[in-house]
């Protein structure tokens, strides 16, 4: 088709393939990201198993608590397409409903995180000296069970994981933490679509792009967990992994 | 969300003329992604499975990761270009991955 | 409707000085590529003459060994990433549109978010030399030399926050490029009618947008060591430094392909029109140039092989170095091909890509050598392997990237430079360069290591290493005849016309320099080298391939300039020097690149009515 205009968002202006040159600059990207969590993957499967010392996946991990906040995030990404589907429908109140839905499990799911981290990094190992087997214990455990003398029944201490404290830290909090970075400017940015919203005209069924976009990016950050989640959490503590 | 009960019922028969998922269709991928997170938590407990939760869970998360793919990120219904790039990236990122895995001795016993 | 319009006007007319900060024209921006970079590659190039000053003879003090390692560090650093790269972005940027047919590049503003970002990325590197030190642990920064420990300082950060901010402008251009070539090709213009130079620019990009994000881990698990006291890298905890040299080489040697393709696409497009004669096995030359960019994601490891992998990967990187040989041998059989049976025109552009041929031939032979690991054991770390790097990266892309410029000088200028100051330009660069760096070669058998910054009398490598010395001399008088051609002829050569050499392509079927617009006329495409059938009248009519109305234009309306891709990268500056000083400035800078992206978004467009005043 003739290029007739190159207007500022090129959305009506023709293209080769009929596609939006911003939807494939997106898909573009998302296949380029991959390749960034790739390597951040790749640098913690490398170093797994392989700390000297400190708090290890087992000392740290809460399934529980991670499963909820993954459940979190996969249903943010149903009320994201929901949303999209509401505004390609011109159902702008219910759009902004589910929108504001996304947004808010999304920052439930950063604060799962950032409680999680101030967990890991005040982490403490509480050891009952009348039932240990040491075959059991992680090396830090055991290393805590020192403590059980005579006449002592429980011995705690905090032994935290921070980022400096071995290969599992600086991993771990590496690649998650890029994770939540991620997530964060994804809600910087549905946040500004849903005030957006509120302005006539700003966001409208047929400018829906902008909002398909944001989408897109919410998946993409949706289904890096879901590969982290298993990589790390589940395959994490599942022992001689 | 009445609203979105009409919008499910009117839009049922849309789907099936023009392909396009509806507001139904991706509540019920939500209902499954749910499911099988519930289970792959579920076969994490269970004692017996042994070195098998690997390909589970492998197939598991890759199934999630497919739905949210296909339906959500919409590229079953797109052109195929938008799949080919996302592709390529999962497939290089993914060689190099395993690659990194076997040059330290990842999986060697 | 209304608009949420960021309050600052948009720039309407500009001239002069802010005409060049808020242009989004890509074939302004390849211009401020060009001038830029080649400026970058003087620096560049007067390091190497430093460096081989420093070697002339033995013993010599000219420059101290901690200076030395800051020379050979920088001098690769900067002729990777700000000559080579932003040279060939020039190109991608001024002759990409024009061969496929369209007025501007996908995104404009990003593009010209591209070259600020680059240039703030070369200030922040070249600038370290001045700030306590530029960086010295070799242009591939292999751990441990890289810790803290072992390189306090800033040297180090420098690197790493400028190769970073170099990565966001490579990466943002070839995102770029990939969608201009996929979403913007004139009627007819199919993927399998592309001129050679567009199809290896595509290919590039490809490989920028997969590569790059590999050196932006490696690089930030440097710096989270440096700065943060992690443990990637630490050996006291467990980390091992060969991760660094995998993650680092996963994305070099992709690196040396990005560096390559874009020179061998330019060397494809100048031997047809030089040798009047259509490119000899379009379809292979095309496959080829594919299946390098994929087997190079096959064969990083060949740069580790003295690192002890193990007799499995060593094995394996053999053989996949050498079966990469085998495309690169298509295309130059293909080039040869070419050539055979057609009348040459042995004007400038031909002698330096035919230069390209020998010497990238050259430079691949040695290549050959290193793959067999064994062999490799003898020549890691010496002056052989740099003789190859020199062969392929000098003799191989500035030679064609030397051949590009005066290929498309008429274009970009509207004048002719003068062929024979240009003639006398490449046999003094041919020669010279032949000289600077055959020898070492032999230096590299004789047993010279690499990176060393004297050597003693008794080693025998005296007389090669003043050859070499002696050579570089010479290259570099070639480098100022070179600027001299072309700064003269810019301002005063021969006007030339739109299609000085009766060119195959689309960039010679509109007036020299291009108008704003590019092409009064969108044209339609039919056949490959199409510019060249027309011309003759062989134009076969029917469906263009792809797409296409070919409908008149009314008006052209072109994008608008803008100077928020300015202060976006300007914030990215200031974010770097902040994380090398001090995140409160870092802060800043990241405000002031928020509000940039903000302001972007939602800038006001001027009335076309006002703006529309040159083009029907």
């Amino acid at each position: 088709m003739a290029q007739a205009t190159i207007t500022e968002h090129g959305e009506h202006e023709p293209t080769t393939t009929g596609l939006n040159h911003r939807k494939m600059l997106m898909w573009a990207f998302l296949g380029s990201d991959c390749m960034f969590f790739g390597s951040l993957i790749a640098t913690y499967l490398v170093y797994k198993n392989k700390s000297l010392a400190g708090p290890i996946p087992e000392d740290v991990f809460s399934i529980l608590l991670t499963s909820v906040s993954t459940f979190v995030l996969l249903m943010s990404s149903m009320s994201m397409v929901l949303a999209y589907a509401a505004l390609t429908r011109g159902r702008m109140k219910t759009f902004r409903i589910w929108l504001a839905s996304t947004i808010i499990m999304g920052a439930t799911f950063v604060g799962f995180q950032v409680f999680e981290f101030h967990a890991f990094v005040n982490h403490e190992v509480v050891v009952e000296c009348d039932h240990i087997n040491p075959a059991d214990l992680t090396p830090v455990e055991l290393e805590v069970s020192a403590g059980c003398v005579d006449g002592v029944h429980e011995v705690e201490k905090v032994v935290g994981l921070t980022p400096k404290t071995n290969l599992f830290g600086s991993t771990f909090f590496t690649l998650t933490g890029f994770h939540g970075a991620h997530v964060t400017l994804g809600l910087i940015w549905l946040t500004s679509l849903f005030l957006l919203s509120f302005k006539k005209g700003m966001v409208t069924p047929e400018k829906n792009l902008d909002v398909d976009l944001a989408a897109l990016y919410w998946h993409f950050v949706d289904v890096v967990w879901i590969i982290i989640f298993t990589v790390v959490y589940l395959f994490g503590v599942f022992p001689g992994f | 969300m009445s609203q979105d009960s009409q919008v499910i019922a009117e839009h049922t028969s849309e789907s099936a003329h023009t392909g396009h998922p509806t507001p139904l269709t991706y509540f019920k991928v939500a209902m499954v992604l749910s499911i099988i997170t519930a289970i792959e938590v579920g076969v994490f407990y269970l004692e017996f499975v042994g070195w098998g939760i690997i390909p589970i869970l492998v197939l598991l998360s890759a199934a999630k990761f497919l739905l949210v793919a296909m339906y959500y990120m919409h590229l079953k219904f797109d052109d195929r270009i938008f799949s080919t790039m996302f592709v390529a990236g999962l497939v290089v990122a993914s060689g190099v991955v395993l690659a990194l895995m076997a040059l330290f001795s990842f999986f060697n016993s | 409707m209304t608009t949420v319009a960021f309050p600052i006007p948009r720039p309407k007319h500009p001239t002069g000085v802010w005409n060049w900060i808020t242009t989004i024209d890509h074939k302004k921006i390849g211009v401020l590529y060009g001038v830029t970079a080649f400026l970058l590659f003087l620096t560049g190039g007067l390091e190497a003459l430093l460096i081989r000053i420093q070697l002339a003879s033995p013993g010599h003090e000219f420059v101290s060994p901690e200076v030395y390692n800051q020379l050979f560090t920088m001098h690769g650093t900067t002729m990777i990433f700000l000559a080579i790269m932003p040279l060939s972005a020039a190109f991608f940027n001024f002759v990409v549109p024009l061969q496929i047919g369209a007025r501007d590049v996908a995104f404009p503003r990003l593009n010209a978010f591209s070259y600020w970002t680059f240039l703030s990325g070369a200030i922040i590197l070249k600038l370290s030399w001045f700030l306590g030190g530029a960086t010295n642990a070799g242009w591939f920064g292999y751990a441990p030399l890289t810790s803290m420990s072992q390189n306090p300082g800033t040297g180090i950060d420098f690197w790493i926050i400028s190769l970073q901010v170099l990565g966001v402008a490579s990466l943002a251009a070839s995102f770029n490029f990939i969608v201009t070539i996929i979403n913007m090709r004139a009627p007819g213009m199919s993927f399998m009618r592309l001129p050679l130079f567009t199809w290896m620019t595509f290919l590039t990009a490809i490989l920028v947008v997969l590569a790059f994000p590999v050196i932006t881990v490696a690089l930030i698990e440097l710096y989270f060591d440096r700065a943060f006291g992690m443990n990637f890298f630490n050996v006291i905890n467990g980390g091992n430094p060969v991760l660094w040299q995998h993650l680092f080489w996963v994305f070099g040697h992709p690196e040396v392909y990005i560096l390559i393709l874009p020179a061998m696409g330019i060397v494809s497009d100048i031997i047809p029109t030089f040798s009047k004669k259509p490119l000899f096995g379009y379809n292979a030359i095309v496959l080829a140039g594919a299946i390098i960019a994929f087997m190079g994601w096959m064969v990083w490891s060949h740069h580790m092989f003295t690192v002890g992998l193990g007799p499995i990967p060593v094995t394996v990187f053999t053989l996949t170095t050498m079966a990469i040989a085998v495309p690169t041998g298509v295309k130059i059989f293909n080039w040869m091909g070419t050539i055979w049976g057609g009348s040459m025109d042995l004007r400038t552009p031909m002698l330096f890509a035919l230069g390209f041929i020998a010497m990238f031939t050259i430079g691949g032979i040695s290549g050959v050598m290193h793959s067999m690991a064994s062999s490799d054991a003898q020549q890691q770390d010496t002056y052989f392997i740099v003789a190859h790097i020199h062969y392929v990266l000098f003799g191989g892309a500035i030679f064609a990237i030397l051949a590009g410029i005066y290929y498309w000088f008429p274009k970009i200028t509207g004048r002719m430079y003068n062929e024979t100051l240009g003639k006398l330009n490449f046999w003094v660069t041919f020669i010279g360069f032949n000289i600077a760096f055959f020898p070492q070669h032999f230096l590299g058998m004789d047993g010279m290591p690499r990176r060393i910054y004297t050597y003693s009398e008794g080693m025998g490598w005296d007389l090669w290493n003043m050859v070499s010395t002696i050579g570089a001399l010479i290259l570099g008088a070639g480098m100022l005849l070179f600027m001299h051609n072309i700064v003269r002829s810019w301002r005063k050569g021969e006007l030339a016309d739109g299609d000085p050499w009766d060119g195959r392509t689309l960039e010679w079927s509109i007036p020299s320099p291009p108008p704003e617009y590019n092409f009064a006329e969108i044209p339609t495409v039919y056949d490959r080298d199409d510019w060249w059938a027309k011309k003759r009248g062989n134009v076969k009519h029917g469906v263009p391939v792809s797409g296409g109305s070919g409908e008149e234009e009314h008006s052209i309306h072109m994008p608008q300039p803008s100077y928020w891709p300015l202060v976006v990268a300007l914030g990215i500056c200031i974010i770097g020097y902040g994380l090398v000083y001090s995140y409160t400035v870092a802060t800043v800078g990241t405000i002031i690149g928020v509000i940039g992206v903000y302001a972007w978004s939602f800038e006001p467009v001027n009335d076309p009515e006002d703006e529309d005043d040159a083009a029907h």
